[in-house]
C-alpha cells in the first residue's frame, strides 16, 4: 500500500513539474497563504499583550502544532475532498476497476509537493516559539505525540469529509466546515471561543485534541472551561476512535455509492 | 495532428464581425428551427445584450444550489469563528480602531458575505478555463467585448451569490450576536452602490489573473498569489484598520481594499461616502481600462490550444 502510494505520488509530481512557472509559483503562493495567518497573529499581538488568557508564543505554539498537523494530513491524504468532482465526471468509476484501493488513488490524485511550503511555514513557527516558551524537558514529549494525534485527527476528518461527498455530491463545500474550519479553530487558544462549542469539539468531534488539551499540559495551565486533568492525556485513545469512524464511513460510502453513468 | 497552435492575429471589430452581429446572437431555443426571420426578441443594442448576459449569469449559477448552500454554511462556520477571535481582541481593546465589539463583529459577518458575491477566493470565470480548452477562439470570435461580455456575466453570478451566500450567514450572525444595522436608509442606499463598485474591482482584478493564462497557461500559480493578495489587502483576515504604520498606510491605499474594507466601513457608517465610492470607482476604472489593454494585447498573442 505504501509502495502504491509512493508511486501514484511520484508520478503526479512528475505530471506538475510540467509546467515550471506555474508550479514555482504555487509553492510560494501556499507557503505565503498560510503565512498570512501569522501575519493576522501579529497583527493581533502588536494591539495586545494577550488572547483569551494566552499570549503571543504560546499562541504560536497552538498555531505550530495544529499547522504541522493539519499541513501534513493535507498533503498526504487532503485530495480526498475532490471526491466529488470525480463522482460527478465519472472518473471515479476508473479509480473503483483500478487494483488498488480507491482511498489511496483519491489521496494521491494531483499530490503536489507545493505544501510542502505550508509544512515548512507551520514547522518554522513551531521552532520559534518553543525556545521562548522553555517547556520542561520532562513534559517535551507530549509534542511529537500530539502532531502524530493531530495528523490521525485531521486525516479522519478529511475521510468523513470525503465520505460525506458520496451523499452530498453536488454540495463538496459543507466538508471545508469541518477540515478547513477545524484548522482555524485550534490556531486560537480554545479559551476564546464559548463554552458550549468548546465542549462540542471535546466531545463530539475531538478538535480539542489536536493540541488544545495536550498544550495545556505541556504549558502547564490551568483549564479555562475546569475539564478534568486526565483529558490532556487521551489524545490518542481519541484520533483513534475518530480514525474508525472516518474508516467505517468510507467502507459505507463506497458501498452505497450509485454511478453516474456518464 | 493535436497540440498545433493556431495563432490570433489581427483586429476584432472589422466591418465583418459588425456586419454579422444580428445573425450571430441567438435567444435560446431558436437554434436549428430555421425560420427566416430569425428570433423575435433578439437583442439588437449592446447594452440589451449585455444586460441579458448578466441574466444568463445569473441563471447559470442557479443550477448549482445545493453548492452555493453548502458555501454559505462554510461561511457562516468561519464567521462564527473569526467572531470570536475579534471579540476576544475587542474585549482586551475595547474602542479599537474606532470599532466597538459590536462593529467588529459586523464587518466579520459582512466580510463573509462578501466571499461569494465578491469572489474572495479567486476565480468563479471560466475564461483561464476555455483559454486552456480553447474555446477562447469561439470567445474571440464573438462581435462583442470579451471584457463587458465577462464583466456581465460576472455581475451575475454575484446578483446570484447575494441570495444564496450572503444573506445566510448574515442571519445566522445577526441571531448568534446581535448585528449593527445602520438605520439611515441612505446608508443603505450608499452601501448597495458600494457592494455594485467592489463586485466591478474584484471582476477587473480577476480578469486580468485570469487573462494572464494566455501567457502562462496553467493559471493555478497566478490564482494562489491572487489569493494572497485578495485575503490580506482586502480586510478578510483582520480589518485593515488595525494594520500597523505604513503597512496599514498602503494596504488602505490598494484596489483591494475597494473590494471589503471599504464596502463594510461605508455600511458601519465609519467612512465618508463620497470619499469611499469616489476611490473604488477610481480602482473600477483604473483595473477596467487595465483589462482593456491586457485584452488587445491578448488577442495578438492567445496561442489556441488544440488537439
Amino acid at each position: 500500500m505504501v509502495r502504491t502510494y509512493l508511486l501514484l505520488a511520484w508520478t503526479w509530481l512528475r505530471a506538475s513539474a510540467q509546467y515550471p512557472v506555474s508550479f514555482a509559483l504555487m509553492t510560494l503562493g501556499s507557503f505565503t497563504l498560510t503565512g498570512l495567518d501569522v501575519a493576522g497573529i501579529w497583527i493581533i499581538f502588536e494591539h495586545t499583550e494577550s488572547l483569551g488568557g494566552f499570549g503571543l508564543f504560546e499562541v504560536m505554539f497552538l498555531y505550530g502544532t495544529s499547522g504541522l498537523s493539519f499541513a501534513l494530513a493535507d498533503m498526504l491524504f487532503g485530495n480526498v475532498e475532490r471526491l466529488s468532482q470525480h463522482v460527478r465526471a465519472g472518473s471515479f468509476d476508473t479509480m473503483l476497476i483500478r487494483p488498488t484501493g480507491a482511498f489511496i488513488q483519491m489521496a494521491t490524485d494531483r499530490f503536489g509537493v507545493q505544501r510542502l511550503g505550508r509544512i515548512a511555514q507551520a514547522a518554522l513557527v513551531l521552532g520559534i516559539s518553543l525556545p521562548r516558551l522553555d517547556p520542561p524537558w520532562s513534559r517535551m514529549w507530549m509534542v511529537p505525540l500530539m502532531v502524530v494525534c493531530g495528523l490521525v485527527i485531521f486525516t479522519s476528518i478529511f475521510a468523513l469529509g470525503g465520505a460525506l461527498q458520496f451523499l452530498l455530491t453536488d454540495a463538496p463545500e459543507v466538508a471545508n466546515a469541518f477540515t478547513y474550519g477545524g484548522s482555524t479553530l485550534t490556531q486560537y487558544p480554545l479559551s476564546i471561543y464559548g463554552g458550549e462549542l468548546v465542549k462540542g469539539v471535546t466531545f463530539i468531534v475531538p478538535l480539542a485534541f489536536v493540541n488544545w488539551q495536550p498544550a495545556l499540559y505541556v504549558l502547564d495551565r490551568q483549564d479555562p472551561f475546569g475539564l478534568p486533568y486526565w483529558l490532556r492525556f487521551v489524545a490518542p485513545v481519541a484520533a483513534l476512535l475518530l480514525a474508525v469512524a472516518a474508516a467505517l464511513a468510507w467502507r459505507a460510502g463506497i458501498r452505497r455509492y450509485r454511478s453516474t453513468g456518464s | 495532428m493535436s497540440y498545433r497552435p493556431i495563432r490570433f492575429s489581427g483586429a476584432p471589430g472589422t466591418p465583418h464581425g459588425a456586419a454579422s452581429q444580428r445573425r450571430i446572437i441567438r435567444c435560446p431555443g431558436s437554434a436549428g428551427r430555421g425560420k427566416s426571420e430569425g428570433c423575435p426578441d433578439a437583442p439588437r443594442r449592446p447594452p440589451l445584450l449585455y444586460l441579458r448576459i448578466a441574466g444568463y449569469g445569473f441563471r447559470r449559477h442557479s443550477a448549482y444550489r445545493a453548492a452555493a448552500l453548502a458555501g454559505a454554511f462554510t461561511n457562516t462556520v468561519f464567521g462564527i469563528l473569526r467572531a470570536y477571535v475579534l471579540i476576544a481582541l475587542w474585549q482586551a481593546r475595547p474602542g479599537l480602531a474606532g470599532y466597538d465589539v459590536a462593529d467588529a463583529v459586523t464587518f466579520c459577518f459582512l466580510s463573509q458575505a462578501f466571499i461569494g458575491p465578491m469572489q474572495l477566493f479567486g476565480g468563479g470565470m471560466q475564461l483561464s478555463e476555455r483559454v486552456r480548452n480553447g474555446d477562447i477562439a469561439v470567445d474571440l470570435l464573438r462581435p462583442a467585448s470579451l471584457q463587458v461580455w465577462t464583466l456581465a456575466d460576472d455581475l451575475g453570478r454575484a446578483g446570484y451569490l447575494v441570495l444564496l451566500r450572503s444573506l445566510p450567514p448574515t442571519v445566522v450572525g445577526a441571531v448568534l450576536f446581535g448585528l449593527v444595522t445602520p438605520e439611515d436608509p441612505a446608508t443603505w442606499a450608499a452601501f448597495t452602490v458600494s457592494c455594485l463598485l467592489a463586485v466591478v474591482v474584484s471582476f477587473g482584478w480577476r480578469y486580468l489573473i485570469a487573462l494572464s493564462s494566455c501567457w502562462i497557461l496553467d493559471e493555478r500559480g497566478m490564482q494562489s498569489l491572487s489569493i494572497v493578495m485578495m485575503m490580506f489587502f482586502s480586510g478578510m483576515i483582520l480589518p485593515l484598520n488595525l494594520y500597523p504604520g505604513l503597512l496599514g498606510d498602503i494596504v488602505r491605499a490598494l484596489p483591494w481594499a475597494a473590494i471589503v474594507q471599504v464596502p463594510a466601513d461605508v455600511y458601519l457608517g465609519k467612512h465618508d461616502v463620497t470619499r469611499a465610492l469616489g476611490f473604488q470607482l477610481l480602482w473600477a476604472v483604473a483595473l477596467f481600462a487595465l483589462g482593456a489593454l491586457a485584452t488587445r494585447a491578448a488577442r495578438r498573442k492567445v496561442v489556441i490550444q488544440g488537439g
